[in-house]
């Protein structure tokens, strides 16, 4: 129990007793929201946000930032929709492989520009936000091919999609081996906890050390290869592609982080938390149509649940800081 | 809607639209040698009295301007336009910005107007930004037409519309009456919830529904996916999990019939629920196929483009001023009266089933 507590502490805890408010509210409802089909959705909505979560996390640790996820997954998914086009029968382990190094790639280009060439995230990913959509929509153009449709692509990449064992979404899955991998590495490698260092502060950590450069290149290129490798997902998982995927998909990401407890200024946060963002945000977006609330207040509805969980977790952190300065008074008096 | 999801559309693509524009200039030198002499082929529109038995002019020079260069629909209406150009001996082209935002095409319409081109056909980003600029052109002897989505009635001579709006409305209902056996709960999956279109097609959607053969059928609900797949997905879900006894759901939206139609084919739903609407065969033949959907329906776009590409032709070459009460004639189309406010009708929608799918590629 006292593990458990310690796995869910604080911030994660916070999300998870929001989280079942929300589907507790829902399912009083309408009962099957919580049915084994209601429960599959939600995981299945949440799984591809939830890989670009992980990556996130990764590099808002160490107090940088991706804004041109969406056009990596854009770009990743339109390239799923012309391998296919080029030949129906792709194996799908193939066109995977191929969205995580196109993805890595599309990574390193903006782990050199920041790490090598020291220009500050928010403005090289700003801008590759726009030459990465450009390249994907100069493609679609050159190749005329503006949308690939499921009956283009390979039934077993659909089914891989769609499909589910012993229930759980294929999707699902993935993103629970993602994070398992990166919660583990984050915590326990050396080079994980580097990035927490590189986070809290970026001289320190030089001046101890570390290689902040090279950390920083290489959360940018696993991050690019997760944002590849969702954008393959939503492929398979969607049926339909076109050169504008992803757009806007960055604010949503950035969203689940911050809302899953990663300091936006770096040095702290678990990927778990940011999945469990990327889980309560999507299942308020699929709660919001059940509960009845008209369709144009809904976006307004999500950016307030937004905003109370960040000033929800703020008023907890802020007392928690009160009461760690009292008890260290107490101590020295 | 068909085109709410590109207009809602915001990234300006710095680097595309610098290719754009470069190359823009690169197309305007190379026709600007031939204008004088073309340029003077059609007169101003107001003193002109059309002549049905003209010829068209041949050499014609037509542009189509669409909402967003990257639009795959208006892509295949301008195909069609541009077919129907060549068939007639000129040359079409097609031209527009990289972002489907109020202004960015009145650059794409100087521009042609400097290069005198005949005829421009325009899907209007937003009525009113375009009029100057398309004043300026007819002012010029330039046959204005717009396609899809109209500009301002004063700004263009003929508005080439796909369908009326009532005929698409009650023709979704008559679909999905005949599917479920007029019977049943139905709900609709809509686009964003202030897309005028969408809005008018439901508005008549209902008024059919009142008629007494639809008495058994009751609308639950109108769920707004805002042509986003991801978000058309959720309502799906929502749709079918807060309605277990809903009997079909109608989406008069490419993109969310297509979301729609793969949520059930991969959920337990397939089979028990009807899915309807508006869709492209491509888009759908899959689910077509594998009996998710049974039977829906859209105009052809390709058609709509050649229409456009014909009122052009026949505007430049004063067959026709787009007066009301004027007959177009438009090629493998037939003949089209020329109704209020310039406004031409395609006609009503196509059905698509198992039969005749694979008839079509669009």
């Amino acid at each position: 129990m006292n593990r458990l507590r310690a796995l869910l502490s604080g911030r994660e805890l916070s999300i998870v007793v929001a989280l079942v408010a929300v589907v507790g509210v829902t399912t009083a409802t309408n009962p099957s929201f919580l049915s084994a089909q209601g429960i599959h959705d939600l995981f299945l909505n949440a799984s591809i946000i939830a890989l670009l979560a992980i990556g996130q996390t990764l590099l808002v640790i160490t107090r940088n930032i991706d804004l041109s996820v969406g056009s990596v997954m854009g770009l990743t998914a339109y390239m799923s929709g012309q391998l296919f086009i080029a030949d129906h029968d792709t194996p799908t382990i193939l066109v995977v492989l191929a969205g995580m190094a196109l993805g890595a790639a599309c990574g390193a280009f903006n782990g050199a520009l920041v790490a090598i060439a020291k220009v500050p995230a928010l403005v090289v990913t700003l801008g590759t936000l726009y030459v990465f959509r450009g390249i994907d929509y100069g493609w679609a153009s050159a190749t005329g091919v503006h949308q690939i449709n499921a009956d283009q692509m390979s039934q077993g990449f659909l089914a891989f999609g769609s499909g589910s064992i012993l229930g759980i979404p294929h999707l699902t899955l993935i993103a629970l081996a993602a994070l398992v991998i990166a919660a583990y590495a984050l915590h326990n490698w050396r080079s994980g906890r580097e990035l927490y260092a590189i986070g809290s502060n970026p001289q320190a950590a030089r001046l101890a050390g570390i290689p902040a450069g090279k950390r920083v290149f290489t959360a940018f290129v696993v991050s690019g290869a997760l944002v590849g490798l969702a954008g393959v997902l939503h492929a398979s998982y969607f049926g339909t592609i076109n050169a504008s995927v992803g757009t806007g998909r960055e604010l949503a990401v950035v969203a689940a982080v911050v809302v899953g407890g990663v300091a936006i200024f770096g040095g702290s946060g678990t990927v778990l938390g940011a999945v469990l963002g990327a889980l309560l945000l999507t299942t308020i977006t699929s709660a919001l149509p059940i509960l009845g609330v008209p369709a144009f207040w809904q976006r307004a509805v999500d950016g307030a649940a937004l905003l109370l969980a960040i000033s929800l977790d703020r008023a907890v952190m802020v007392r928690l800081a009160e009461r760690l300065r009292k008890e260290r008074s107490l101590r020295r008096a | 809607m068909i085109h709410q999801r590109w207009s809602g559309k915001r990234a300006l693509l710095a680097v595309t639209s610098m290719g754009l524009a470069a190359a823009l200039v690169a197309g305007c030198g190379g026709t600007t040698k031939d204008n004088a002499e073309s340029g003077s082929g059609s007169g101003a529109n107001s003193e002109k009295v059309a002549d049905p038995n003209a010829p068209i002019k041949e050499g014609l020079q037509i542009a189509f301007l669409p909402k967003e260069i990257d639009n795959p629909y208006e892509n295949i209406v301008d195909e069609g336009g541009i077919a129907a150009v060549t068939e007639l001996k000129g040359t079409g082209k097609e031209v527009g910005p990289s972002d489907a935002s109020a202004s960015s095409q009145v650059s794409y319409i100087n521009t042609l107007v400097q290069q005198n081109q005949d005829a421009i056909v325009i899907a209007a980003n937003d009525p009113n930004a375009v009029a100057p600029a398309l004043k300026d052109a007819m002012e010029k002897g330039i046959a204005v037409v717009s396609y899809d989505s109209d500009a301002a009635v004063d700004a263009r001579q003929v508005f080439v519309n796909q369908a009326d709006s009532e005929s698409i409305g009650r023709s979704q209902i008559q679909m999905v009456s005949e599917q479920i056996g007029g019977k049943g709960k139905i709900a609709i999956l809509s686009a964003t919830p202030n897309a005028t279109n969408q809005n008018t097609w439901i508005e008549f959607m209902k008024d059919e529904l009142k008629k007494p053969e639809y008495k058994d059928i009751e609308l639950v609900t109108v769920a707004y996916g805002d042509d986003d797949d991801q978000k058309s997905f959720q309502e799906t879900q929502a749709l079918l999990s807060s309605n277990p006894d809903l009997k079909a759901i109608v989406s008069p939206t490419t993109v969310g019939i297509s979301a729609a139609a793969r949520y059930i084919s991969s959920s337990p739903y397939k089979g028990k629920v009807v899915l309807t609407g508006l869709g492209t065969p491509n888009q759908m033949r899959q689910f077509i196929k594998d009996g998710t959907v049974k039977e829906f329906a859209l105009w052809d776009p390709e058609q709509l483009g050649y229409l456009a590409g014909y009122a052009a032709a026949a505007l430049a070459s004063g067959q026709i001023t787009g007066k009301e009460g004027e007959v177009l004639k438009a090629g493998k189309l037939g003949e089209r009266k020329i109704g209020k406010n310039g406004e031409i009708i395609l006609g009503p929608p196509t059905t698509f089933n198992a039969d005749n799918i694979d008839d079509y590629d669009f």
